[in-house]
């Protein structure tokens, strides 16, 4: 017989129109859900499903009938009789500027595959811009073994002050400092890593859309040519260390683990780790030297 | 707990219910991606309470700390179990309908008055009440522990306390109420899930019950096992002492810096006849050894399960392969078999999990499909159309209750047994930190920006008093042996109490200090209360 099982309180349907489909969705839903459903490809940046929608990169924006500005459907939640439009003149118009302006300064050239199949989608051309543009370019911060900050790949896209704040392992080592331009993701007065609140769990790692923050590990072989995706099998196993059960991805490339990721949608960990789990895995290589 | 040896609870219920006492647990450091599921649960409005010596960085997120002296959780408990029935808040129907042993527990607590409780913990009255009727009013409210609670002589009856507060106040078999030991080691609860303990088969089938020795024997084609319980570690060690065990297999275990009274552990290993040692490294364990059985990482190099906190079985896969000469443990087992005699064949990882699931009722349900589709099941989990348990004991709710009632304990406080006295003045404690992990032989391997090294841990007032400074080398003793260590001065310890680990076996020999009195029921040692004294390097040591 089974036993009880929580699972939460009815929620009723709402009915939404999107590209003149009609769909219901739970109240308490996004507009970014409802396109999922629909299978309605929306570009990401900022957002992230074990994340709080913070709005910051606007590229997800959808034109809502009756609203006088474009609303991010990442963030929107569904209301009734909502009617949507994914792929009109004003949204693919606001998409491709924004995907403009980040990549004109920024190197966005590590982003998912996703990523550049929305620049091609949109036409961006970052290029027509000039040369001349400024960009955040600045050189790698490598002040531990652990990882490397290389922040002229950051969009500011916040997740990483996220994970590492309220939505998962609330230590708050860091946030955006400056204003503008200047806007930068900062430790506490800018101090480096040893010296800040870090406590090395890598849960920004586990959430930056950009290579900005990397494993050293990955960071050492791509600056000596070894890093091979296209040779690197992902296994989901079991973390070796406390009883709480961590499921790890572990990223292995020629019989050596290169680094360790967990699957967002694990009830156990919701994509995050600690220090232990994300970078103790060296003791089962160092037998094989 | 009342027969399923397992927490109550899943991680998920933690992020919904109204108040967590983490009781002898510095989760946020020892079990940080469960600690993760707590701050959910403060973030959604639950009140955290922490009790604990030291003021943790868990301790630092709770509403309230209760800081008390080591080793006084029984004279807590049972103070707040008298404070929670003098205000009428104890769950009479719950308790008529579904414990046992009701009357002679309220006679036992009757004695632990608030004034008695605030002696004996420190910690003070009015809050010792107030976190009593708090979990008593609360809708929901769950009690998870470690080894603050574990690693005392008295480790079963601290465990007993916490039930029957939980008992007192109908906190379990509901949703975001229960009762959590969260496991050290990835592991641990797996362990005892499969009968690694000395009177169970696979599943906690009871190996003393005639029945169930009868339904192994047959499906082991009658082969011949003991039909008495055997010995725990402890029981082990005492009789290697006595010379009633002369032969020792050890596999995936450290104790020759990991026990308790490291000094005497080393003595007893180094005297056996034959010391077998199956390890992924050649530990220091492992140099003791006559025959050493260099095995492949469980977690990275070969296929299984293991079972977490939640009771969640989850798979383990081969990711690398392991070094040459490295044989995964089945491998290594099924040839020992096989020089013995016994044609076990070479089964798989799987195969032996089938054969585990048709033995044991709790696991039958969980074939690996199912647990690589679903992300691991919770057991109980009797057949394959069976979701999982996610909480246990609701059957203690159901009109009638079923099954056997839960009882309660009467237990009464007991202090450490390694007395504090003028000699031995400083109560040393031990725990873990954030980037390590038990004798380091694992998370030694990784170089962490936040390790330091041993340390002995003490008060800046304690510092002053004795006239040591903050780094300053000291040699630290109890009465069993001494260690030269640096001081570290740190704020979160009150004045007498002192903290080191067992990360760093090669700097500081920790339990050369520590005291190998042991629970006689789970046979763990107090390693959370030892008695040292600290002297300043250039005066001759006292012992």
């Amino acid at each position: 017989m089974a036993e009880p099982v929580f699972v939460g309180l009815p929620r009723k349907l709402v009915g939404v129109t999107i590209d003149g489909r009609d769909i219901e969705m739970t109240e308490g839903s996004t507009i970014l859900d409802a396109c999922r459903q629909l299978e309605v490809d929306t570009p990401t940046l900022c957002q992230l499903d074990t994340l709080t929608p913070i709005n910051v990169c606007r590229v997800c924006v959808v034109e809502l009938e009756g609203s006088r500005v474009l609303v991010p459907a990442c963030s929107r939640k569904v209301e009734a009789g909502m009617k949507i439009a994914t792929d009109s003149d004003r949204v693919r118009h606001s998409r491709r500027l924004v995907l403009e302006l980040l990549a004109s300064s920024v190197d966005m050239s590590l982003c998912s595959p996703r990523v550049h199949g929305w620049m091609a989608r949109y036409g961006a051309t970052p290029a027509r811009f000039g040369s001349e543009v400024a960009t955040v370019a600045q050189p790698v911060k490598v002040d531990n073994d652990l990882y490397v900050r290389d922040y002229s790949r950051c969009i500011l896209c916040y997740k990483c002050v996220e994970a590492c704040g309220v939505d998962a392992q609330n230590t708050f080592a860091i946030g955006v400092a400056g204003r503008g331009f200047d806007a930068h993701i900062s430790t506490e007065f800018d101090v480096g890593l040893p010296d800040s609140a870090c406590v090395y769990c890598g849960n920004c790692i586990g959430v930056c859309p950009t290579g900005a923050l990397m494993f050293k590990s990955e960071h050492d072989m791509r600056a000596a040519g070894t890093w091979d995706e296209s040779r690197q099998s992902v296994t989901e196993t079991v973390c070796p260390y406390c009883g709480v059960g961590c499921m790890l991805e572990l990223h292995v490339q020629d019989n050596t683990i290169v680094k360790v990721t967990s699957p967002l949608d694990n009830s156990v960990t919701a994509g995050h780790l600690c220090v232990k789990g994300r970078f103790g895995f060296e003791f089962v290589q160092r037998r094989r030297s | 707990m009342f027969g399923a040896g397992g927490g109550t609870s899943s991680y998920r219920e933690a992020e919904e219910t109204n108040l967590i006492i983490l009781w002898g647990s510095n989760a946020r450091e020892t079990h940080p991606i469960f600690f993760h599921h707590v701050l959910r649960g403060v973030r959604n409005g639950a009140r955290l309470v922490a009790v604990d010596p030291r003021r943790t960085s868990s301790a630092e997120w709770a509403d309230v700390w209760l800081g008390i002296d080591v080793g006084s959780d029984i004279a807590l408990a049972n103070a707040m179990a008298r404070e929670i029935i003098h205000a009428g808040l104890a769950d009479k129907e719950f308790i008529a309908r579904a414990t046992t042993g009701y009357e002679e527990f309220e006679r036992c607590v009757e004695a632990y008055t608030l004034e008695r409780a605030e002696a004996e913990t420190g910690v003070p009255a009015a809050a010792i009440s107030e976190v009593a009727l708090d979990y008593a009013r609360a809708e929901r409210g769950m009690i998870c522990w470690t080894l603050g609670i574990t690693e005392h002589h008295n480790a079963v009856d601290n465990v007993l306390a916490l039930i029957n507060l939980a008992l007192l106040t109908g906190k379990v078999g509901r949703y975001g109420c229960g009762l959590n030991p969260l496991r050290g080691q990835n592991n641990v609860q797996g362990g005892g899930d499969m009968g690694a303990i000395p009177a169970r088969l696979p599943g906690f089938q009871d190996l003393e019950d005639p029945a169930i020795h009868e339904k192994f024997a047959r499906a082991w084609s009658g082969a011949d096992f003991p039909s008495k319980k055997g010995w725990h570690l402890s029981e082990m060690f005492e009789a290697m002492d006595r010379g009633d065990l002369r032969s020792v297999y050890i596999v995936g275990e450290n104790p020759a810096r990991s026990e308790a009274d490291q000094t005497r552990a080393v003595r007893l290993l180094s005297g056996l006849d034959h010391l077998v040692v199956q390890d992924i490294f050649l530990t220091q364990t492992a140099e003791l050894a006559h025959v050493v059985l260099p095995a492949a990482a469980g977690w990275a190099e070969s296929e299984g399960t293991v079972t977490n906190s939640e009771r969640r079985v989850q798979r383990v896969r081969r990711a690398l392969e392991p070094p040459p000469g490295a044989r995964d443990d089945i491998d290594i087992i099924g040839e020992l078999a096989q020089r013995l005699g016994c044609g076990w064949g070479r089964p798989t990882a799987e195969q032996v999990w089938d054969e585990c699931r048709r033995l044991s009722p709790m696991h039958a349900g969980m074939a690996y499909r199912r647990l690589d589709e679903l992300g691991g099941l919770q057991w109980p989990c009797p057949d394959e159309s069976h979701p999982g348990t996610q909480f246990l004991h609701a059957r203690l709710w159901k009109e009638p209750a079923e099954g056997a009632p839960a009882p309660f304990h009467a237990v009464e406080h007991d202090p450490p047994v390694d007395r504090l006295t003028e000699e031995f003045p400083i109560r040393l404690t031990t725990g873990r930190r954030l980037d390590s992990f038990n004798t380091g032989v694992q998370s030694g391997g990784y170089t962490s920006p936040l390790r330091k090294g041993e340390a002995l841990l003490i008060s800046p007032e304690d510092g002053k008093r004795i006239d040591v400074e903050d780094g300053e080398a000291v040699r630290a003793s109890s009465r069993r042996g001494s260690v030269e260590v640096r001081v570290r001065y740190e704020r979160s310890l009150r004045p007498g109490l002192a903290f080191m680990t067992l990360h760093f076996p090669d700097q500081v020999s920790t339990n050369v200090l520590t005291i190998d009195a042991t629970d006689p029921k789970s046979g763990t040692a107090e390693f959370k209360a030892s008695a040292i004294r600290i002297d300043k390097l250039t005066r001759v040591p006292a012992t």
